[in-house]
């Protein structure tokens, strides 16, 4: 295989190999977290931060670790970190862990984690795994932003909690889209966000 | 007509290719078309199945959709004078006058918008502008109420014209009813807007309103309403609240007429509506569910509206023959299932069209596969 850049390592997941919007993973928890800005943008912070250590951890085992055990070694290593996240996230910021409630858990789980382990820092220095790790969880936690940006907005006239649809505009008529609170909204944004980054980018279109 | 012709082919040069206006070639030849039956003509072999174009087929929709808007109008009106209690001293035309102001507005906002979108997608693609939307741009004024504010019409046409027709391919291609996704849009998003008391009434004013008015529709209060107007006569012909066209059974029965006689619209699937809501009611009001006899189910709310104008959409409904039957059963089936066990929805017909919209292809591949199966069979057993 040839020598990965260390730039492609780290821009590519942001822009045109994005771990949601390209390859469509990490789709549930883009659902569930992204009603409000505040969780969003912690959770796409514990998850380049998870993405991030496990990569360098596991890159680091890589020559060690039997092929067939493999996936369980993967697997207590995020999960340790995971609760590592959780209990810090309970420590320092209770509010927005309870509306995480399970996602954070969840990490474990996630596609975008384990892809990254398999896919990359098995084969991999840690040198790089740690860009690879950080470069897909922020490509993440783009995604959830901008998401969440148009769902606090839209669906509740807040941005990171504070009200920025004035009042005259609600006196005037306007109302909050209910929609917007409720996951199918999220999705359609995100199918939106996919649309607008394929007709703008000849790379993506398929054949 | 000849000097109109004449005006059309004079300036027909600079909308072909190469001329000024080439970009608008598609925007020129809806107008055209619309105007006149184009008179291309096949050179090689004859695909025509049917007399009618997209146009024609249309334009029988609009017509069969005109007498339960017409009737709405009257309705929004004749609501509004019994929200003031001035029934008695409104005439004729107060109450016509009143009803053009509440309606219109909405009407002009989903053409005006919907249209638009349509006509510039249809440049941005290169496409013929396709006229599905003058149905829906009719429809879609018909199940809002009547209250409804002029912006969230706008809001809603524009996502239903995008995300439920255009993103599939446009008229043809969609998946499910674009008015009915305006509708679901609205209900969901702006539920203050589009269910309770007040919404039913053009320019409600509690202030105003007579002493112990009470504003819920048929579904809401289920049975329990005031006898001297939910009575079946009333809920039959249509002076009950409601979508601005939803209300007359009669009018839908109209358009129904309208719809099979030029052969439009499917009479099985119609038919099987109508017997499946009618099965459901009678079960739900027999087990003691729903104070509600089954024929007074077929005349409330959406149902006779949603039977004859949505249900029957050929683009989103099954295309099998036998399929049209268990969709069209399902349907009205559904509706009464959600109107009767789900309080917070009390309008179900919306949902249960939307929910088969979305199973008529497996409806239609069921039937298609059995057919091939016993083909199949015959073969073999031949050998």
């Amino acid at each position: 295989m040839a020598a990965l850049k260390n730039k492609d390592v780290f821009c590519g997941p942001l822009s045109l190999n994005n771990p949601v919007t390209v390859q469509v993973l990490g789709i549930c928890s883009a659902l569930a977290v992204t009603a409000q800005l505040v969780p969003a943008l912690v959770m796409g912070l514990s998850v380049t931060i998870i993405t991030a250590l496990a990569n360098v951890v596991i890159s680091l085992l890589r020559k060690t670790v039997p092929n067939r055990i493999r996936i369980i070694v993967q697997l207590v290593v995020v999960a340790s970190l995971v609760t590592i996240v959780s209990e810090v996230l309970k420590a320092f910021a209770y509010d927005v862990a309870m509306t995480l409630s399970v996602y954070i858990g969840l990490i474990i789980t996630n596609c975008i984690l384990m892809g990254r382990l398999e896919a990359f820092a098995m084969q991999n220095s840690p040198m790089q795994s740690l860009l690879d790790g950080i470069g897909n969880g922020l490509g993440y936690a783009k995604i959830l932003v901008i998401v969440a940006f148009f769902r606090e907005l839209l669906g509740s006239g807040k941005l990171l909690g504070y009200q920025v649809i004035p009042d005259c505009a609600y006196e005037a008529g306007y109302a909050n889209n209910g929609l917007m609170l409720m996951p199918p909204m999220a999705l359609i944004i995100c199918a939106c966000i996919i649309w607008y980054e394929r007709a703008h980018n000849k790379d993506l279109q398929e054949k | 007509m000849s000097s109109l012709r004449d005006f059309i082919d004079s300036v027909k040069p600079n909308f072909e290719e190469g001329g000024k206006f080439s970009k608008l070639r598609s925007t020129f030849g809806a107008f055209e078309t619309f105007l006149f039956t184009p008179n291309t003509v096949n050179k090689g072999g004859v695909h025509v199945r049917d007399a009618v174009d997209l146009k024609r087929t249309i334009t029988c929709v609009i017509l069969a959709l005109i007498p339960a808007l017409l009737f709405g109008i009257y309705n929004t009106g004749y609501q509004h004078f019994r929200m003031l209690g001035l029934l008695d001293t409104a005439t004729f035309g107060d109450i016509v006058l009143e009803g053009i102001i509440a309606v219109f507005p909405i009407l002009v906002v989903s053409y005006v918008v919907g249209l638009s979108i349509e006509f510039a997608v249809a440049q941005m693609r290169g496409h013929e502008v396709n006229e599905g939307f003058l149905a829906t741009g009719m429809i879609i004024p018909m199940v809002m109420p009547a209250d409804v504010p002029l912006w969230i019409v706008a809001v809603a046409t524009a996502f239903a014209v995008i995300f439920g027709k255009e993103v599939f391919g446009g008229t043809g291609m969609n998946i499910w009813n674009p008015a009915l996704v305006a509708r679901a849009f609205l209900f969901f998003a702006y539920p203050t807007k589009m269910s309770g008391d007040s919404v039913w009434y053009s320019d409600f004013d509690a202030s105003q309103a007579v002493d112990g008015f009470s504003g819920a529709t048929a579904l809401a209060l289920n049975g329990q309403g005031d006898a001297s107007i939910f009575n079946f006569q009333n809920e039959f012909i249509g002076f009950i609240p409601g979508s601005i066209g939803e209300t007359s059974a009669l009018c839908c029965l109209i358009g129904a007429v309208i719809l099979l006689w030029t052969g439009v619209a499917s009479w099985k699937t119609m038919f099987s509506v109508f017997i499946g809501g009618a099965l459901m009611g009678y079960v739900f009001n027999a087990t003691g569910l729903s104070p509600l006899c089954w024929c007074e189910q077929l005349v409330i709310g959406g149902f006779a509206f949603g039977a004859v104008f949505m249900a029957t959409d050929p683009v989103t409904s099954c295309r099998t023959e036998k399929g049209k039957y268990i969709y069209g059963f399902l349907i009205g089936a559904m509706a009464i299932i959600i109107r009767v066990l789900n309080p917070g929805y009390p309008e179900g017909m919306m949902l249960a069209i939307l929910l088969m919209n979305t199973f008529a292809p497996v409806i239609d591949y069921c039937f298609v596969q059995a057919n091939i199966n016993r083909r199949k069979n015959r073969v073999k057993n031949v050998k």
